[in-house]
Formats: C-alpha cells, sequence, structure tokens
C-alpha cells in the first residue's frame, strides 16, 4: 500500500515535471537552444499568482494573471535577447539564455527579497483527502493530474491537427526549407515560446500547491528537473518529455522515500549524466546526424 | 624588402622575467607598505585569484571553445584538498607544505577533471554544458553530506592562512606562463584546431578526445591551485561558495574579457572583483549588471572586448625597434602572441 501510495506522489510530481519539460523540449526542437531561463519564468508565475492573491483578488483572475504573465515574459525575452542571436554561434545563444535566467533570478530577489514566502495554495484548491482504504489522496493530487492530462491532451491536438502545430513541425524539422514553403519562421518560434511558457505557468501553479512557497531560486532547481526530465525523454520529443517528466517524478519520490533527501538533488544529475553516456537521444528522441 | 626586426626567444624570456620581477616586488612592497587598508589588500588578493579562475575556464571557453559550466566544482575540489592538506601537515616546514599544498589541490583537481572530461567531452554544446554543471552540482553535494571530511554546511573552519601577496600573484604568473606556453604548443595548435571545427580537425588526424581531455585536465589543475589559493587567504570554506553562481561569475568574466584572450580574461576579472567592493552602493545590484552585461555582450559583441587579442610586451618592443607603432597595422592572422 505505501508503494502505491509513493506511486501516486511520483504521478503528481512527474506530471508537473512533464509540463515544464514540454517548455524545454519544444524550444530545443525548434531552435536547439537550451532554454536556461525557462525555470525562472515558472517562478515569475508563482510570484504573479502569490502577490494577486496577496491582494485580496480571485484566485480565478490570479491564474489566469500567472498564465498570460508568463507568456508574455517568454515572448518578450525571445524577442528581446533570443531573435537577434539566429544566426550567431550556438555557444552564443546558451550565454544569453544563461544571462537572462540570472537577470530573472535577481531582479526577482532585488524587488522581493531573497527570502522564501508562503504561496496560498488553499485558495487556489482547497484541503480536501479522500481515503481508499489506507490510501490517501489529496484534492490537489487529482486537480494536478487532471489538469496536466487535459493540458498535454490540448497540446497534442494543437501540435497535430493545427495549422501552426504543422508549421511548428516544420520549421523544427528544416528552418531554410520551411521559409522557403512560405512559413513566418519567427511568428512560429514565437508561438513556440509561449506556448511553452503557457504550460510553465501552468506548471507554476500546481507545483505552488503542492509546495507552497515561492523564492527567486525556485526556478533554477526545478527547471533544471525538468530539463533532465525533457532529455531522459528524447529532447525535441513531445511524448518523450511527458514520459520523462513522470519517469524524473517517480525517481525523486524513490529517492525521497528510502530517506536519502539529501541526495536527491544529485540523484537527478546522475540520472542525466547516465542517460548522456549510454543513450544520449533519450527513450523516444531521433538520432540526429551531423552535416559537414 | 627589408628584414623585420626580431627579438630572440631569449631575450623576450628575459625582458618578460625582469617585468614580472618588477611588478611582483613593486607590487609586494606596495602592499606591505601600509598604503593600502586591509580591505584593498583583500580586494587585491581576490583579483589575483578571480584572473587565475578566469584563465583557467578561458583554457576550456575561449581556447578549445566548449561551454563548461561547472568550473566551481574544480575550485571547490582545490580548495578543499588544499585546506585539508595543509590542515594536516602544519607540522612540516611551511614552504614545503605550500608548495605540495597547491601541487596536491591542483592534481587532485585534474583528476577530476579527466573523470569528468572523458564522458562529458563525448557530448559538445549544450549537453557539454549541462553534464558539466551536473557534475559541479554533484560536487557540492557530495561536500554538503561528505561532512566527516569537509566539515559539511558549517565549513572547514580554521585553514592555515598561507595566501599572501606574493603566493597568490606568482602562482598567477605561473599559471598564465604555463597556459601561454601551451596554447603556442603541438598541443596549443592542436586545441585551437578544434575549436575552429572539430570535424575538419579530427580529418587532419587530430585525436579529439585525447586533446579535449588534455585542455579540460589543465583546466581543472589551474582551477585546483586556484582554490588552494582561495582556501588559504579565506581561511574557512563553505559549499555555498561553489555553487552555480559562482561557475557563472568566473564565466561572465571570461565572456567579457574576450574568450580567447589571456590579457582580457586579466582584465575582466580585476575590473569585475574589484568594481563592486569600490562601490559599496553598487554591490547588491552586482548580478543584476553581471547578468546583463552577459546578454548585452553576446548581442552587441560576442567576441567580447578583446576578442582573441593578447597584449604583448615583446610585440610592442619590436614594432618599435621597426619603426611601425603609428603605422597602421598590417594584417598578421589571429594575434596570438
Amino acid at each position: 500500500m505505501i508503494v502505491l501510495q509513493q506511486l501516486i506522489n511520483g504521478l503528481q510530481l512527474g506530471s508537473i515535471y512533464s509540463l515544464i519539460a514540454l517548455g524545454y523540449s519544444m524550444v530545443y526542437g525548434i531552435i536547439m537552444l537550451l532554454n536556461f531561463a525557462h525555470g525562472d519564468i515558472i517562478m515569475v508565475g508563482g510570484y504573479i499568482a502569490l502577490l494577486i492573491i496577496g491582494a485580496g483578488i480571485h484566485p480565478a483572475v490570479a491564474i489566469i494573471a500567472a498564465i498570460v504573465g508568463c507568456m508574455v515574459l517568454a515572448c518578450v525575452i525571445e524577442k528581446a535577447a533570443y531573435a537577434p542571436l539566429r544566426k550567431a554561434p550556438r555557444i552564443s545563444l546558451l550565454i544569453t539564455a544563461i544571462g537572462v535566467s540570472f537577470f530573472l533570478e535577481n531582479v526577482a530577489q532585488l524587488l522581493l527579497s531573497a527570502n522564501p514566502r508562503s504561496f496560498p495554495n488553499t485558495a487556489i484548491i482547497p484541503t480536501a483527502n479522500f481515503n481508499l482504504g489506507s490510501l490517501n489522496i489529496s484534492l490537489t493530487t487529482l486537480v494536478t493530474l487532471a489538469v496536466a492530462i487535459v493540458s498535454m491532451a490540448l497540446l497534442t491536438v494543437l501540435v497535430n491537427r493545427t495549422k501552426m502545430g504543422k508549421a511548428m513541425r516544420a520549421v523544427s524539422e528544416d528552418m531554410g526549407a520551411a521559409q522557403l514553403m512560405g512559413i513566418n519562421v519567427n511568428r512560429t518560434i514565437t508561438f513556440t515560446f509561449a506556448i511553452g511558457a503557457v504550460l510553465a505557468g501552468i506548471g507554476a501553479i500546481l507545483y505552488c500547491c503542492k509546495y507552497p512557497q515561492v523564492k527567486p531560486t525556485t526556478g533554477y532547481l526545478l527547471g533544471m528537473k525538468a530539463f533532465v526530465a525533457a532529455v531522459l525523454g528524447g529532447i525535441g520529443s513531445i511524448p518523450g518529455a511527458m514520459l520523462g517528466g513522470l519517469a524524473i517524478g517517480m525517481a525523486e519520490v524513490i529517492v525521497n522515500a528510502l530517506g536519502y533527501t539529501t541526495w536527491a538533488d544529485a540523484v537527478v544529475y546522475v540520472i542525466l549524466i547516465l542517460v548522456l553516456l549510454i543513450k544520449p537521444t533519450g527513450f523516444l528522441g531521433r538520432t540526429m546526424s551531423e552535416k559537414v | 624588402m627589408k628584414k623585420r626586426k626580431q627579438l630572440s626567444t631569449p631575450s623576450k624570456y628575459v625582458i618578460n622575467a625582469i617585468l614580472v620581477a618588477v611588478l611582483l616586488a613593486g607590487g609586494a612592497l606596495l602592499y606591505n607598505s601600509g598604503a593600502l587598508n586591509r580591505a584593498s589588500k583583500a580586494v587585491l588578493i581576490q583579483c589575483g585569484i578571480y584572473s587565475m579562475l578566469a584563465v583557467s575556464l578561458n583554457i576550456c571557453t575561449g581556447y578549445l571553445g566548449q561551454l563548461p559550466l561547472g568550473h566551481a566544482g574544480f575550485m571547490a575540489v582545490g580548495a578543499y584538498v588544499g585546506a585539508i592538506f595543509w590542515k594536516a601537515t602544519t607540522a612540516w616546514p611551511t614552504g614545503l607544505t605550500i608548495i605540495l599544498g597547491l601541487l596536491v589541490a591542483g592534481l587532485a583537481a585534474a583528476v577530476f577533471g579527466v573523470i569528468i572530461g572523458i564522458p562529458a567531452l563525448r557530448l559538445k554544446g549544450d549537453y557539454l554544458a549541462i553534464i558539466t554543471l551536473g557534475f559541479g552540482e554533484i560536487i557540492r553535494i557530495a561536500i554538503i553530506n561528505l561532512d566527516g571530511i569537509t566539515g559539511g554546511t558549517p565549513g572547514l573552519l580554521n585553514v592555515p592562512k598561507h595566501s599572501s601577496f606574493l603566493l597568490t600573484f606568482l602562482c598567477l604568473t605561473a599559471a598564465i606562463f604555463i597556459t601561454h606556453n601551451v596554447i603556442h604548443s603541438r598541443h596549443g595548435r592542436a586545441i585551437l584546431s578544434i575549436r575552429g571545427n572539430e570535424i575538419a580537425a579530427e580529418s587532419c588526424g587530430i585525436n579529439l578526445t585525447y586533446y579535449k581531455v588534455f585542455a579540460f585536465a589543465l583546466s581543472a589543475f589551474l582551477a585546483g591551485v586556484a582554490g588552494a589559493v582561495y582556501a588559504g587567504f579565506q581561511g574557512s570554506l563553505f559549499p555555498k561558495s561553489f555553487d552555480f553562481m559562482a561557475s557563472i561569475n568566473i564565466l561572465v568574466m571570461v565572456v567579457l574579457g574576450g574568450m580567447g584572450s589571456m590579457t582580457g580574461a586579466v582584465i575582466a576579472a580585476t575590473v569585475l572583483t574589484a568594481l563592486p567592493s569600490l562601490m559599496q552602493a553598487l554591490s547588491s545590484y552586482r548580478m543584476v549588471i553581471y547578468s546583463l552585461l552577459l546578454i548585452v555582450v553576446m548581442i552587441f559583441k560576442p567576441s567580447g572586448l578583446m576578442g582573441t587579442k593578447d597584449i604583448s610586451v615583446s610585440r610592442f618592443l619590436e614594432k618599435l625597434m621597426n619603426g611601425e607603432l603609428f603605422k597602421s597595422r598590417k594584417k598578421e592572422g589571429q594575434a596570438h602572441e
């Protein structure tokens, strides 16, 4: 029974990681950029929700504001910092992404102090528990799972069934050819960032409901884990990111349950290193050959 | 065509050695004369340590063209190994302990460099960045958890304070000398060719893995020595000083100075270390400014302040001898002198 309980915890954590990993994976798939700032967008989303609920405004407004805020922020970052470097070497783009991530983190620290603030999670999802035998499932868990499943289903439809989704797939396949076919590459890239950020915003709310506090460095470790999830699943692959997220969530819960809490963060990196050494393409990634 | 006058290699060495000796002696005199207060002395030593770190990271980032994000991890290994060695050997003659401690620290970091380098360097670009970041974090988490040896989060205290002005800057000089000579050797040319184009380098018979691991280990060695100097300067070590933020700090110096320029690395390290301490009002904005600098430099001048250029006294003298100092510069290829 305790195994099943941990499994449910892992599923909850894993689905949050999946949502965030999708953002990494889609952006990497389209412009080959490891978007370091993605984790910090989550932190910003958490703060927006926290401050709006703190001001006494209805939580539904806060959720929408957080998601829209993340989306706008991601588009601004893409336009201001990444778009000018479209043709630059990838190392420049990566350094810029690190710069953006640190900029967000430090601005948040300057404006809101480095101390963690507690997140009003009960205002969004009321505390309620359901008991199935000795199994204890909270409402937060159920909501998280439901929201994650619906979001991923919508994303799959968006990517596979709509015109914009088709454009996204085309650009990630071959940017030059896509442009020749009349696809607006820049708009498609911005759209990809926006979708990733919407998922990050949803992930931010769900994460803060599970661990009800926000601090400027919240995004760093969360982003790191989600990135590992994306690599584990095969970067660039949408079902891969979902699978990878669940695997990382499970792994973390297992390590914690075994009592190695202080090593839990190291385990994520060990998984990353092992994946990269054994199967760099991850579960569902495609092998890419380099053109000379 | 008139033959260009040139300095012979030994005379270049002599000129540089004299210059270095004068600078070191002058610096030491100033340092010990009492003209500086304690805070500025500390800043001076820190500038030396960070210059050393920037020079060592520059081997990987500037010359090899990779982006390791776990440099603080190597520094941490060197710092802890050096500190523990020094604490264990307080009974030995001071000079011997200091030199052995620095060597042991550097070698320990180099061993980690090889262990991390062999798997990491099979990957490229973003993956290499992220895997080195992971290793750096693992080193830090291990230091926190192995508190029997390292003191864990409360820190390793009472490290003998061996890092004088002379020791710090002698180490910096040695680091620059070693790096300069390696980069201008056969090994160095191989490393530079990897930066140029990996596939082309490999097809010319350059063993990619060997040279990458070599550069990585050298970079780690120097970072380890810098770490030991840091330990001997601070007198106490905390795992928090070696987090991801510290690695980024060093990276900013290299990027800003110009990837592939040692002069740039030293100048950027000195400026970025000295500025926040000199302007107290700036210190809370430090990281915001650093991160903005990273973005702005990447967008507007991706090669950094110095590009791949270095300042060379002997080249300056040669130009003076030939009377071409004020003439327009001839095309000399990449100025790697």
